[in-house]
């Protein structure tokens, strides 16, 4: 079959989503990573802040990452008409 | 449709009140417990009391949930709601590791063994952005049924069967490891009785009811798990931070660790035992220069000191000593070889104590950015392997909807227990740097008699340099103790020692149910009904699946009986492997449409090819078994440790995909119709029909 244009929009706003987070999910975790030890310089809560992103820090954004996501994606299907039936 | 969605309504109260009511119950039954430990109740009652309470239970749920009908045995007959199936998520990812090992990881290693914390929890954000709701919307039971129905043909479901079986067996057998060590540490049974009696937890649920009978037992394993893990946590974390949730309040414990950590590094007395700590390795690399002549040597010292002594007439007692010297002197060279190995090894003893905060040291800045490489590869592996396990891929397949999937994946990152355990680290750590140092010999706290005295393996203080007083170096402790003593570092009673053990046997069984449900299922659906006998009728396929199920876990029993070593690299690298073989072929096969069958083998193999052989030129177990004897260092890529190796695997197994795609004909109508029905949750005038019934 052929897809609507509209259907393809959102695709395209799938993928547009998806690397805004991988994005955000790349700096968390390798920007990060790799200037951990400068980050250390900074307190945070009372932690050094390099040590508190690899163990919380980060950890929080992945949630919050994935909670957007499907919210983000889950309105998304109701406005392009592609949702499921309701299962609730 | 209106009838089962009234119906998945109802379900979810349902099991709101029948999990409410479990937690009250499992709570209620720990209090009277704790009463009767204050009664008298003996410690070892309490703990066959927690074992056959616990195992009765799961049994009890394996055999309410049993089933013949495939869609219920597969995918627990896909309503499981989104809270309910990450919480299940969690107790099958959460592994005997993750719960006893986890801890003692981060506390030996400090900043370093947070690589594991992230590559656990960052991985779900690829299960749910790439994996989770594409694979939900197509529907089927097994991981490799994507890869058969996107790629067609045998061939790339075959390498997927073969990937799935390597990943889930190597890691189930550390899973029966784990659960052999805690059976037998707290109830007293040996090490294989140990094992079979878990085994028969294990086989209980998912023998009777697959998935279904596997979700809903991981549920309740789940809720144990969680309060054994709490509830030493807070109470020790409200005793040195005041507050009751220590995981945001322990910055300032960990300041005060660090201010330990410069307060030992300085002490005359601490330095004192390092140095002999130093002393004796480098005794015995001099002598391991050339050991048969240093053995020699020594001897005839000896030989000369006692007629020395006899020739100059010296009293009785000291010819008796030196006699006794000689007596006691090594056997022959070759002990006196071994020991002096052994000995080297004490030079990691003779360092000062590990910054706790402070991420890749190293003596130079080539060795710390290597450390740093290394973080990050660790980090990478462990994200990409999370995302391609397929026992932890396969749960997405029994949510009601794609909606529930993407909410699942939050629930399940969520309910991890990985925001506890770095700081669990840190609240151990500050009680032994601050009450355990510094200490008398004649007066250890109670619970480092205790455990020095159960297993000098996990606990071994020993006065070096004889001065009474407890030196961090003179304290060996090892990883596992970490999360076994802090109920008793916490002054909490024997129960909730008991409960953690409980929670650590609920963390391996889970985890083995997944594992084993996923081999079993993949010789069955994969290869049996797929491959072999695609006509077989339903119960017979049931049928079929639970034989290799039991099959599959008495295979696994022996092998742990076994006992076989380096079962942590191996897990480890159970995710390397599966990151390079699974990852670029399922990503690839829903974003772009162009890769096909070609692409996919090649890049699979090539995956799990280039992945293997970094582990076997550079992994010492591996290059003994190859018989490789170049040096390591010739091997190694960018000096990545070999646990890292789906750093290189997967990227090669990507571009593979891609260019072996390009360069063979595009995919054809049917499986360009597939991807597009996998990408949307419902779309109008789509004739694809994927789901599995």
């Amino acid at each position: 079959m052929e897809l609507s244009a509209k259907h393809q929009e959102y695709w395209r706003k799938n993928l547009v989503i998806t690397a805004i987070l991988m994005a955000i999910w790349f700096v968390a975790t390798f920007v990060e990573g790799w200037y951990a030890r400068e980050l250390n310089d900074i307190t945070f809560l009372g932690f050094p802040l390099g040590f508190y992103m690899s163990a919380q820090g980060s950890l929080i954004i992945y949630v919050v990452i994935i909670g957007i996501y499907a919210r983000y994606m889950n309105k998304l299907d109701h406005e392009y008409g592609v949702q499921e039936g309701e299962d609730k | 449709m209106s009838q089962a969605a009234f119906s998945q309504k109802g379900f979810t109260q349902q099991l709101k009140r029948y999990y409410g009511l479990y937690t009250g119950g499992f709570i209620a039954f720990i209090i009277l417990l704790a009463i009767a430990e204050q009664m008298g109740l003996p410690r070892k009652y309490i703990g066959y009391t927690f074992l056959v309470a616990t195992i009765g239970l799961y049994a009890m749920i394996g055999v309410m949930s049993r089933t013949v009908e495939v869609s219920e045995y597969y995918v627990a007959g896909r309503r499981v709601p989104a809270f309910f199936n990450g919480m299940a998520t969690g107790a099958d990812w959460m592994s005997a590791a993750s719960f006893i090992g986890m801890a003692g990881t981060l506390y030996l290693s400090g900043f370093d063994g947070l690589a594991f914390v992230m590559g656990w929890t960052g991985g779900y954000v690829l299960v749910a952005l790439f994996l989770a709701p594409y694979l939900r919307k197509f529907g089927q039971f097994t991981i490799p049924d994507f890869l058969g129905a996107r790629y067609g043909g045998n061939a790339a479901r075959s390498i997927g069967v073969f990937a799935a079986i390597l990943c889930s067996f190597v890691y189930v057998v550390a899973q029966i490891y784990g659960v052999g060590l805690i059976t037998s540490r707290f109830t007293g049974l040996e090490f294989g009785v140990g094992v079979f009696v878990g085994l028969g937890g294990i086989l209980v649920c998912s023998f009777l009811g697959g998935m279904r009978a596997v979700t809903w037992t991981q549920v309740a394993q789940y809720i144990i798990l969680i309060i054994a893990y709490l509830t030493p946590v807070i109470w020790l974390g409200l005793e040195h931070t005041g507050s009751p949730v220590p995981q945001v309040a322990y910055g300032q414990t960990l300041k005060k660790v660090t201010e330990l950590e410069k307060k030992i590094t300085a002490d005359a007395k601490e330095q004192e035992v390092r140095k002999i700590f130093k002393d004796k390795a480098d005794t015995a690399n001099a002598a391991l220069k050339d050991p048969a002549k240093a053995y020699a040597d020594g001897k005839a010292r000896l030989e000369q000191d006692l007629n020395n002594l006899k020739a100059a007439n010296a009293p009785a007692d000291q010819i008796e000593a030196a006699e006794k010297a000689l007596a006691g002197y090594y056997k022959d060279a070759d002990a006196a070889k071994a020991q002096w190995n052994k000995e080297k090894g004490l030079a990691a003893r003779s360092a000062p104590p590990r910054p706790h905060s402070t991420p890749f040291p190293g003596k130079d800045e080539k060795a710390r950015d290597t450390a740093r490489l290394n973080f990050l590869g660790i980090v990478f592996c462990m994200m990409f392997g999370t995302a391609a396990l397929p026992h932890i891929l396969m749960r997405y397949y029994t949510t009601p909807s794609v909606r529930e999937a993407r909410r699942s994946v939050f629930w399940s990152l969520f309910f991890l227990l990985y925001f506890t355990a770095p700081c669990l680290a840190v609240l151990a750590k500050f009680e032994v740097y601050s009450s355990l140092v510094g200490s008398q010999f004649a007066s250890l706290p109670a619970w480092a008699k205790a455990w020095a005295s159960v297993d000098p393996g996990l606990l071994s203080i020993v006065d070096i340099n004889k001065d009474g007083i407890v030196q961090l170096a003179e304290i060996v402790i090892g990883g596992d103790l970490i999360v076994l003593m802090t109920p008793e570092i916490a002054g909490l009673p024997y129960v909730v020692s008991g409960l953690v053990a409980a929670g650590g046997l609920a963390a391996a069984l889970s985890t083995a149910d997944g594992l084993l449900l996923t081999i079993a299922n993949a010789l069955s659906h994969d290869v049996y009904y797929k491959m072999i006998d695609p006509a077989a009728s339903t119960s017979r396929r049931v049928t079929v699946s639970k034989i290799l199920l039991l099959v599959v876990a008495l295979i696994a029993a022996y092998v742990t009986s076994l006992k076989p070593g380096n079962i942590l690299f191996l897990v480890g690298a159970a995710f390397s492997l599966a990151a390079s073989s699974f990852f670029p072929a399922l990503v690839l096969g829903v974003f772009w449409k162009r890769a096909n069958r070609a692409g996919a083998v090649a890049g699979m193999t090539v995956g799990l090819g280039v992945c293997f052989y970094y582990m076997a030129t550079t992994y010492p177990f591996l290059r003994d078994l190859l018989g490789v004897t170049k040096p390591i260092a010739e091997y190694l890529w960018f000096g990545m440790n070999p646990i890292s190796a789906g750093v290189f695997g997967l990227p090669a197994g990507m571009l593979t995909i891609i260019v072996v795609s390009l360069l063979t004909p595009a995919p054809g109508k049917e499986i360009q119709e597939l991807v597009e029905h996998v990408r949307y949750p419902n779309l109008a005038g789509d004739t694809v029909v994927s789901e599995a019934t």
